[in-house]
């Protein structure tokens, strides 16, 4: 497979079509400098400035890209919120559409059939697969992701964090509570530098 | 609900701290589609549906663990469809590249000009 892909770069190469200087700076930015602690930013900004979340709920795509982060495939953003009634959980059945401006790239579960079949089919399952077992009587909302448009859930604030800063919140924000199969850390419990 | 207890117990593993990329060949790929496509190459929706025949063949591994394997053929597929590359181009770079590393000496970068049958 290596030599495949180097035979695909020559060719390209040789042809004009790309920079081999621009492919490294690619992977260079997404081994690094792009991940879920961008998408933790703005879920933190959303928990702390009721301005932004109006604006987030109603234009995701303009609000996330107010913070620095655009998507590099031209797709829209739209958030969707829990809250006490509706937990929210994000898959792409197609192939594997994820917001990766805000997210970086996606887990091995995410591309895996598993996951892309079955949160359709049991999202409560795959959510106890996790560790998340809702009561019956919350609501799950499934988002169905395309090439166009892409989901970010905002977790529920974790009680007993009011008064914390935006940098302390995001760091209770994890990637699967974004995606949806996770909760924002408890602030009691959660190992993380505060 | 802590990080370890949202650890998956069963068929849908966790992976928080897992690399994005297993080899660099993979992230060359992924590297390569996201420069043709700013490029305007294809559409973003063409590469979804080209990547999305790929995953969904009835011999793709039902863990996901061949994915960039299916991104490879996706970008493949696609690149045959707009001409630029067809495959038989594609097989005859490939196999210099193979011959160039089995010639290159341990240690030495391996350059396309070490396949003993480059002109």
């Amino acid at each position: 497979m290596a030599a495949r892909v180097r035979a695909l770069e020559t060719i390209l190469t040789q042809k004009g079509l790309i920079d081999p200087a621009a492919i490294d700076a690619i992977v260079d930015t997404y081994e690094t400098k792009v991940g879920p602690r961008n998408g933790a930013k703005v879920v933190a900004r959303a928990w702390t400035d009721p301005g932004f979340a109006g604006w987030l709920a109603k234009d995701a795509t303009a609000a996330i890209a107010s913070l620095g982060f655009t998507g590099r495939q031209g797709e829209h953003m739209q958030a969707t919120f829990n809250t006490d009634e509706t937990h929210n959980l994000v898959v792409c059945t197609l192939c594997s559409c994820y917001p990766w401006s805000v997210l970086g790239l996606p887990p091995v579960w995410y591309k895996a059939p598993p996951y892309r079949s079955r949160a359709v089919i049991d999202p409560r399952g795959v959510l106890a697969e996790f560790g998340l077992n809702l009561p019956a009587n919350k609501k799950i909302r499934v988002w169905d992701s395309t090439a166009e448009l892409r989901y970010l859930v905002v977790p529920q604030r974790p009680a007993g964090t009011e008064g914390w800063s935006e940098e302390r919140l995001a760091d209770l924000v994890t990637r699967d509570s974004m995606i949806g199969t996770g909760f924002a850390l408890d602030p009691g419990r959660g190992s993380v530098a505060a | 609900m802590s990080r370890s207890e949202a650890e998956g117990t069963s068929g849908v593993p966790t992976d928080l701290d897992a690399p994005v990329f297993a080899e660099p060949w993979q992230a060359q790929a992924f590297a390569l589609t996201l420069a043709l496509h700013e490029r305007g190459l294809f559409s973003w929706s063409e590469w979804a549906d080209a990547l999305s025949a790929e995953v969904k063949k009835p011999d793709a591994a039902t863990d996901g663990s061949d994915y960039y394997e299916r991104w490879v053929a996706a970008l493949e597929s696609l690149l045959a469809l707009k001409s630029v590359a067809l495959t038989p181009e594609v097989d005859a770079v490939a196999a210099a590249w193979e011959r160039a590393a089995y010639a290159t000496p341990h240690g030495k970068p391996i350059l396309l000009e070490n396949d003993p049958l480059s002109p």
